[in-house]
């Protein structure tokens, strides 16, 4: 059995913090109270002790550093999970994030002492229009399906000018992220799901037995969430455009395409930007995201407000704007990490960005190239930038993609995403983003091959046991669904 | 993969036993084995009335959310409630102690789209 990275050594088992505590707080030591308790407070006053677990300082550090190292990350392994685009960040951004004059700024500080981050953010929005081919951009929302909404909220606002007050139906492939049905339903429209093809592409003839007068809008993600690229997306958008409807575009594979076409130039209205995926921000974490929209002349009077503005030379805030859908956000966005984003973009320049997109699409293809004969292969051809297998081979020894992805865990890595897209049986979504170097896919296509490996020798019964190499080995998913257990009995009160 | 000859199958992988004017529906033993264990099941309310192919229920496996599609059109008219408590009888007994719902078929319900066990066999293995 062989490691291709650093899994074994010192780990330790960790339980829970009040499964350690002690009786009594080591760590803290507050002093009584002199006297009485001020009478003001007597309402407040505990009756039993607080359920502070009882750890020394050393002893509280250790438990979450401890709990931190089980945890994976792009700093600590690749990470190729299909539809996500788990790039690393790269430092500089945090470097700029946090220079004193952009990080220890206040939303309410006065406008003409804050100049230098509304251009920066202004710069920002003229790079993500000229990126996407849709020049008009809010910053505002907070993530990529609060874009979304926004997109949807605009879409229907400018149906609704037009006295189209029944286009309330939005179209959404099967292939779709769950977020897309989810998006227009929040904002009041009625989903219906479009068939794919045989190919993993829009079927033109179902996407037009669905078009008439009540189509809001369609939602499409190119590359679609099979990685491959919907080429007929001119016809499709001339398609929606010609019944009345708008295309919505999930920006959520820009990756792909980055630098080298234009969501806009393919006829698409308005696209949010997951800038956490193709701008190299930091993925959730529990910190503040953003999903900037662009969207076209059509859509831009419907932009949330305020928008930043420019005055000869001065900027400001432009509250005022008779169709705008109105403020989706207390703030003109999450300016943290739109300044990693910005950082990232001013890193390339206009003239290597291309750059993003070629590799990751290299990458993709390099790892299809690799596996494509040990794995089956649902859409043949090139892919974009995530490929996409199946367990079809594996499943006739009993083997599954779940298997397959436990079993990658004791190899050292994180598994790609596994069953999704929906319409693929199996399916496993690979994708290696641009920042990964050969020697590091080469070694994953090695565990991958190893696994097949393995499958085709009959070993099965260390696969079905996988992983057994982590501090937890198989859980039993079935029964943390069926059965969860979701707060620690004696927490306290 | 038991497919019963005396049940009628939709392309959507559900099944249906007609008893006179009602007809009693669940998911066949290939659209359980592909969801994988299933966590939960969402149930119509007795009473409410939907068109064919119109989402009336919900599964959810460890792998996925799937809607679950009217076969023809009807009204609900009892639902098992033995799933809320468990919904593994969808994986164990399909045809049997997993069923869905009941339903009365709407008046001219068009039974002409469903499969018979043939139809549906030949279906999976396209």
């Amino acid at each position: 059995m062989s490691a291709y990275s650093g899994v074994t050594g010192i780990q330790h088992e960790e339980p829970l913090i009040f499964e350690r505590a002690h009786s009594e707080p080591e760590s803290i030591s507050l002093p009584g109270i002199d006297g009485p308790a001020p009478k003001a407070l007597k309402e407040f006053l505990r009756e039993n002790p607080a359920n502070i677990p009882g750890l020394s300082e050393p002893e509280t550090v250790r438990h979450f550093v401890r709990l931190s190292q089980w945890n994976h990350g792009i700093e600590t392994g690749f990470y190729p999970l299909g539809s996500c685009t788990m790039k690393y960040n790269p430092r500089v951004n945090e470097k700029i994030a946090r220079l004193p004059g952009l990080a220890q700024l206040h939303p309410d500080q006065p406008l003409h002492t804050v100049q230098g981050v509304l251009s920066l953010l202004f710069d920002l929005q003229s790079w993500l229009g000229e990126i996407s081919g849709l020049p008009f951009v809010t910053l505002q929302p907070a993530a990529g399906a609060h874009g979304e909404l926004a997109g949807l909220m605009m879409i229907r606002a400018h149906l609704d000018s037009l006295g189209e007050i029944s286009r309330r139906k939005v179209l959404v492939p099967d292939s779709a992220h769950g977020t897309n049905p989810a998006s227009a339903a929040l904002c009041g429209m009625r989903t219906v799901e479009i068939k794919s093809g045989p190919d993993g592409r829009i079927d033109l003839a179902e996407l037009k037995s669905h078009l008439d007068g009540e189509t809001a809008a369609l939602m499409l993600t190119n590359p679609n969430t099979t990685g491959m690229f919907e080429s007929d997306i001119r016809e499709i958008c001339d398609l929606v455009h010609q019944a009345g409807g708008l295309v919505y575009g999930d920006g959520a594979n820009l990756n792909a395409l980055v630098g080298i076409a234009r969501p806009g130039d393919m006829g698409i209205d308005c696209l949010h930007i997951n800038v956490h995926k193709t701008f190299s921000t930091p993925h959730g974490g529990g910190g503040p995201g953003a999903g900037p929209v662009a969207v076209n002349e059509t859509l831009a009077p419907y932009l949330p407000v305020p928008r930043i503005a420019k005055d000869s030379d001065a900027f400001y805030l432009e509250y005022e704007a008779e169709k705008s859908i109105g403020p989706i956000l207390g703030s003109i966005g999450q300016t943290g990490v739109l300044l990693r984003a910005a950082a990232y973009i001013a890193a390339f320049g206009h003239e290597h960005l291309h750059k993003i997109a070629e590799d990751a699409v290299l990458n993709a293809n390099y790892v299809l190239a690799r596996l494509k004969d040990a794995y089956h292969v649902p859409f043949p051809g090139l892919c974009k930038h995530e490929c996409l297998l199946t367990d079809e081979e594996q499943n006739r020894h009993g083997i599954k993609t779940l298997d397959i992805a436990k079993r990658l865990i004791d190899l050292g890595f994180h598994p790609m995403t596994v069953y999704f897209p929906l319409i693929v049986h199996g399916a496993m979504l690979i994708e290696p983003t641009e920042t990964e170097s050969k020697r590091t896919l080469d070694t994953f296509c090695d565990a991958m091959l190893e696994i097949a490996a393995q499958v085709e020798a009959g070993d099965i019964e260390a696969l079905l046991a996988a992983p057994q190499k982590p501090v937890r080995s198989r859980l039993d998913e079935t029964v943390a669904a069926r059965n969860p257990v979701l707060t620690w009995p004696e927490s306290g009160d | 993969m038991s497919i019963p000859a005396e049940l009628k199958y939709a392309k959507e992988h559900e099944w249906l036993r007609i008893e006179g004017d009602e007809a009693v529906f669940g998911i066949s033993a290939h659209a359980q084995e592909a969801l994988g264990d299933i966590v939960f099941v969402e149930l119509p309310e007795v009473g409410r009335s939907f068109d064919s192919e119109e989402s009336i229920g919900v599964v959810e496996s460890v792998k996925a959310v799937s809607d679950v599609y009217a076969p023809v059109a009807g009204e609900i008219t009892g639902i098992n409630e033995a799933l809320e408590s468990s919904p593994e009888l969808v994986n164990s007994d399909p045809y049997g102690k997993g069923w869905i719902a009941r339903f009365k078929l709407a008046e001219g319900a068009d039974l002409s789209e469903l499969m018979d066990a043939g139809a549906y066999q030949a279906y999976l293995e396209e």
